[in-house]
């Protein structure tokens, strides 16, 4: 609690139970009066003084204009009928202070739980300069200092590793507890938490440009965005307010004037009036005003701790109504590294096959050559080869221990007049043979990622109707894929232009639901803003990504999609629960208290009950663990 | 120029209100309310003086809300 919300509890307690005392003091007549005045003045003055001060600017119809005509009509009420009942007023004061006061310190509350989650802005950089370590801020280390991390420290800015070795732990920015090993030459993103050993970090980013600056900006500009409920609530409430005022004022006038002059009956002005103070009580908006932007900023908290960044509330909304979804192949459902996959032997043992190919490729640098000497595993032995001529486009030939090895495609094959048998498998094939006989091949391809084919029928659970995989790839390569992750709908051999109009198609075919584009944001930024909403993949350190995409998935794992979706539909379930619960108690208490079936009682739980139980449940988007 | 601001707003509803009502002060360009980070970002107009819109923008803002505070 600050200052403030101390002061208030203070006044709550002293009118609370000065209130009670007074109902065991037999006063009457004008001390009676002043007794309970001051008591009233003290829990309500503020209230009344907001009141007198908002109309003078213009604000005629606000909270605090409702509660202090509710009040001071009760008290007038109880002067003019003589009942000396003024209890009535002062208690709807106090329970409209209580409501206040514990309205502001649940969103006290949960706005600290929610940038606690958020503590990943380091304080200090231990900047290591003339040999020697000074703390300083972490704005005032350039480009190409070096600064030092220890263990249990914050890696305060993006930079490589220079010096030591150590572990990582990047739960604060992926959700993902396996700790990440980390040596010379690696790079480091800010905000991690460096575990094990000390190490030593060449700063290639400023701190305004480093990854813990950018996501504190966006999770903390989020909820600037608006989303389409919030700017209904806005738009109810300022429609709302005066017309629940000119109704009560109708409820207070209308129905003596007809009494009296249609029905030649009593006024009953007192019952009326009550009536209409009642409804005043009841109509207070503020349980929807306070608890959607809550819910979207408490989902947003809750989701950013789980490596999933939502860039505003707009589009958690659009994210919960998504029903068809797009990926990019390569690096989203797929590794995106080459990797042997398969060795088919035709006269000679697998090992065998993947030493002869491993040899002979030993002095290229291509990819598939790369992955080949990564599969054999051992170090390579260089003087058991010679004689090595690359043939482009087709492979390699060489002399391994004596015997001529060729490695190549289907061409280098056919151009040396050796046998082979052809491969229908998608990916990269090494045909591998030896002094002119063929041995068999080797399949290199990009790995699916273990959990791609789970998400995938994840996805499916939770109602995503179509799921498309767009790739550059050829045909044949990416149908397998898609055959096995089971993805509905493919469109291969597409350039990253072909790709926007793909998305176009689909958004125009899927009418209602949102369509959502998952890429790595490597080159797919069009596709990204194109889409109703762009999911970037594995986003820890690409810049392109943050900026274009509308969810940062921290992590590369593809089931981070289905927990970004099940945290989205969360929270616009506690919202519509919010906004349809608080309207229906409203409206009921609305027409009860113009029936004069409710009293001032029931007004108040109306009014505050509602807003804590919305407010309550508005925290619950909070718990996103296990979605 | 864009600058941010602590605020101290209580209700989401004034916080709405206060954009619209600092947006309009000479030397705003813009203004945007953060309820719940507690935080007023201006973007001030070439030339502008701080100081003196800042005072401006409190005044909007304590006619919404009397008890509202910037930190400037």
């Amino acid at each position: 609690m600050n200052k403030k919300q101390k002061k208030m509890l203070a006044r709550i307690l002293l009118s609370a139970v000065l209130l009670i005392a007074l109902l065991f003091i037999p006063v009457s007549g004008v001390l009676r009066l002043c007794l309970y005045l001051g008591v009233y003045l003290i829990i309500g003055y503020d209230i009344l003084k907001k009141a007198v001060k908002g109309i003078f600017n213009g604000r005629v119809f606000d909270e605090n204009f409702l509660m202090a005509i509710a009040t001071v009509g009760a008290f007038v009420l109880a002067i003019y009928t003589k009942s000396g009942d003024y209890t009535e007023g002062i208690a709807v004061m106090l329970f409209y202070q209580v409501g206040e006061l514990f309205q502001s310190c649940a969103v006290r509350k949960s706005r600290k739980s929610i940038s606690a989650l958020m503590d990943i802005r380091p304080d200090y950089a231990n900047l290591k300069r003339d040999g020697e370590i000074e703390a300083v801020l972490p704005d005032e280390v350039g480009v190409g200092d070096i600064i030092v991390v220890q263990p249990g420290e914050k890696v305060p800015l993006d930079g490589v590793v220079v010096n030591g070795s150590s572990t990582l732990n990047t739960s604060a920015l992926t959700g993902e507890s396996i700790p990440r090993d980390i040596s010379e030459g690696d790079e480091i993103i800010s905000g991690c938490i460096n575990m094990t050993g000390v190490i030593e970090v060449r700063v290639t980013k400023e701190f305004g440009e480093s990854t813990v600056s950018k996501i504190l900006d966006l999770v903390e500009n989020a909820s600037s965005r608006k989303s389409r409920s919030e700017a209904f609530i806005s738009r109810f409430a300022s429609v709302y307010t005066p017309i629940v005022c000119v109704s009560a004022l109708a409820l207070a006038v209308l129905p003596p004037l007809v009494r009296i002059f249609a029905l030649s009956l009593s006024g009953q002005w007192e019952t009326w009036i009550y009536r209409a103070l009642t409804f005043l009580v009841v109509s207070c908006p503020c349980a929807l005003v306070i608890s959607i932007p809550l819910s979207f900023f408490a989902g947003i908290g809750g989701a950013s701790r789980e490596g999933v960044l939502v860039k505003g509330s707009n589009f958690l909304e659009a994210l919960s109504k998504t029903d068809t979804l797009v990926f990019d192949k390569t690096g989203t459902l797929t590794e995106g590294v080459f990797e042997v996959t398969d060795i088919r032997c035709e006269s000679t043992d697998a090992s065998t096959l993947l030493e002869y190919a491993a040899l002979a490729e030993c002095a290229s640098s291509h990819p598939i050559s790369k992955s080949l000497i990564k599969a054999y595993g051992k170090d390579i032995d260089r003087s058991r080869v010679t004689d090595i001529t690359e043939i482009s486009g087709k492979g390699v030939t060489a002399c391994v221990d004596g015997v001529l090895v060729a490695a190549g495609n289907v061409k280098l094959m056919e151009k040396m007049d050796i046998p082979f048998t052809p491969s229908s498998s998608a990916g990269t094939v090494v045909h591998v043979a030896a002094d002119g006989a063929y041995l068999g091949y080797i399949l290199i391809s990009d790995k699916i990622k273990p959990r791609a084919k789970k998400a995938v029928a994840e996805l499916k659970k939770q109602g995503i109707k179509k799921t498309v995989m767009l790739t550059g790839d050829v045909e044949s390569a990416a149908k397998q894929v898609s055959a096995e992750l089971g993805i509905d709908e493919l469109h291969a051999g597409l350039l990253p232009a072909d790709k926007v109009a793909a998305v176009e198609d689909i958004i125009a075919e899927a009418r209602s639901g949102k369509v959502a584009f998952v890429g790595d944001g490597i080159n797919d930024a069009p596709v990204l803003t194109r889409a109703d909403i762009g999911i970037a993949m594995g986003a820890m350190g690409s810049d392109a990504a943050i900026e274009a995409a509308d969810v940062v998935l921290m992590d590369d794992d593809p089931m981070q999609i289905v927990k970004a979706i099940g945290i989205s539909r969360k929270c616009l379930r506690i919202v519509y629960q919010n906004i349809t619960f608080a309207l229906v108690i409203k409206f009921t208490c609305l027409l009860l208290s113009a029936f004069g079936i409710a009293n001032m009682w029931l007004a108040i739980f109306a009014d505050v009950g509602v807003m804590i139980i919305a407010v309550l449940n508005a925290m619950r988007a909070l718990k996103v663990k296990g979605i | 120029m864009k600058k941010t601001y602590g605020i101290e707003v209580d209700c989401a509803n004034c916080a709405l209100l206060m954009e619209k009502a600092a947006g309009k002060i000479e030397g705003v360009t813009s203004a945007t309310v953060n309820f719940m980070t507690q935080k007023i970002i201006i973007d001030f107009a070439d030339g502008a003086e701080v100081k003196k819109v800042m005072k401006d923008v409190l005044k909007a803002c304590k006619k919404v809300e009397p008890d509202c505070e910037i930190d400037f």
